[in-house]
């Protein structure tokens, strides 16, 4: 799985000076077709702003119909940014991505329908950096900056399709922008989404304020139970009724919940999460006056 | 002379988040007028991997933005270390019509600022 890769190649259909306009239909059906494989183009006329080139050293490439099918040769003054001009006069789309794959050789790309991009995302107009996120998420996907801001740290982490940690935030401050449904995909947060959340943290606090404490309790006395009754098949049918429950109300997905770790693991990784989330909040600022 | 924004349309092709039909018809009017503009196949995507050439957007000047929700599409730039300059208007393709994006994205500065843009 490819995830962290800057993208290797930026596309540029050229219609300005020196370059005939592409007829509409074709030019329509070569940006749709690059875009929906996963590269960037931009689009430069004789008007308008012009595009930058890449800041990195990637390549750019430039494809357009030119008189006497001659693609200018190109050169970047820096140095940094190798380009290259293609004439694509009388190409198909088709023809036009196997072209732009062929210059983009054996570098790596993310494609759409292979990877989905799905991480948490922080409204910090809305953040209270009360931690609640780093000390839910079981798999390390938020961190805390040098300046004790709570940060999505290790995004590849995160488990496809699970906005859980959206609905325990508080301030309805985490979007998932692939979800389906607002708030969490970034819709606008009503009243009543913020009132849904806070009554969230309420039943928290009925369970004793800090839910992995209840849950280290609830486990304790299901082991105390099942050492007493021997029924493991009572034991495991309770189990999948918790998982089913939490799955229908769509908190978490199925896949998510087989991917958690052993209860044992998971009990020492919310001590580690709890710890960090602890030290974060006692080094803000005022922290000792609030407490 | 009012700056000229940079028009930005993002294609959402990494989860199909956003309704097909208006993300085409928005593509088909900015590649049927005559004006310059760039194109992202996923801002998504792009902050995964804190792609560089997001800064390069947010610091090219005035940014005219058709992609999904102006809250997601703040956040992600901020995640990826790439904040939105002030007045960034962002355009929802979630919720407008390809229409109302297309006349927002193409207007010319002296036209009115819309209703329907956010900041």
């Amino acid at each position: 799985m490819i995830t962290h890769t800057a993208r290797p190649l930026k596309v540029v259909l050229y219609e300005g000076k020196g370059a005939i306009a592409l007829p509409a239909e074709a030019r329509l059906k070569v940006m749709t077709a690059l875009l929906d494989k996963g590269y960037a183009v931009a689009r430069v006329t004789a008007t308008g702003t012009q595009t930058s080139p890449p800041q990195d050293d990637h390549t750019l490439l430039l494809l357009g119909s030119f008189p006497e099918r001659q693609a200018p040769a190109l050169e970047d003054v820096t140095g940094r940014v190798k380009i290259e001009a293609r004439d694509i006069t009388d190409l198909d789309a088709e023809s036009i991505v196997a072209l732009v794959d062929k210059t983009r050789g054996e570098k790596p790309m993310n494609e759409p329908g292979k990877w989905k991009p799905w991480f948490p995302v922080i409204d910090y107009s809305r953040c209270t950096n009360c931690m609640q996120c780093l000390s839910f998420c079981l798999f390390d996907v938020y961190g805390v900056s040098e300046e004790n801001k709570i940060q999505v740290q290790n995004n590849d982490n995160c488990k496809t399709n699970c906005p859980a940690c959206s609905r325990v935030c508080p301030e309805v401050a985490i979007m998932f922008p692939k979800y389906q449904a607002g708030p969490i995909n970034g819709d606008d947060v009503s009243a009543a989404d913020h009132g849904r959340e806070k009554m969230k943290v309420d039943i928290s606090s009925l369970l004793g304020g800090d839910i992995y404490s209840a849950l280290k309790d609830r486990s304790a006395a299901a082991k105390s139970r099942f050492s007493k009754e021997r029924s493991p098949d009572k034991a495991l049918d309770e189990r999948k009724k918790c998982l089913t429950k939490l799955v229908n109300d769509g908190f978490i997905p199925m896949d998510v919940l087989a991917s958690l770790p052993s209860p044992d693991e998971i009990l020492r990784k919310s001590e580690v999460a709890k710890a960090r989330a602890a030290a974060a909040l006692a080094a803000q600022p005022g922290a000792g006056a609030a407490s | 002379m009012p700056e000229t924004p940079t028009l930005l349309y993002c294609r959402c092709a990494y989860a199909q988040v956003v309704p097909s039909g208006v993300k085409n018809a928005v593509l088909q009017q900015l590649c049927d007028s005559g004006a310059s503009f760039e194109t992202v196949s996923d801002l998504c995507e792009m902050t995964a991997h804190r792609d560089p050439r997001l800064q390069e957007l947010a610091q090219c000047g005035k940014l005219r933005i058709a992609a999904c929700y102006p809250r997601a599409v703040t956040g992600l730039f901020q995640q990826a270390g790439a904040p939105l300059p002030e007045g960034t208007e962002i355009l929802n393709m979630r919720s407008l019509t390809a229409d109302e994006i297309a006349q927002q994205m193409l207007r010319t500065e002296d036209e009115a600022a819309p209703a329907v843009a956010n900041a």
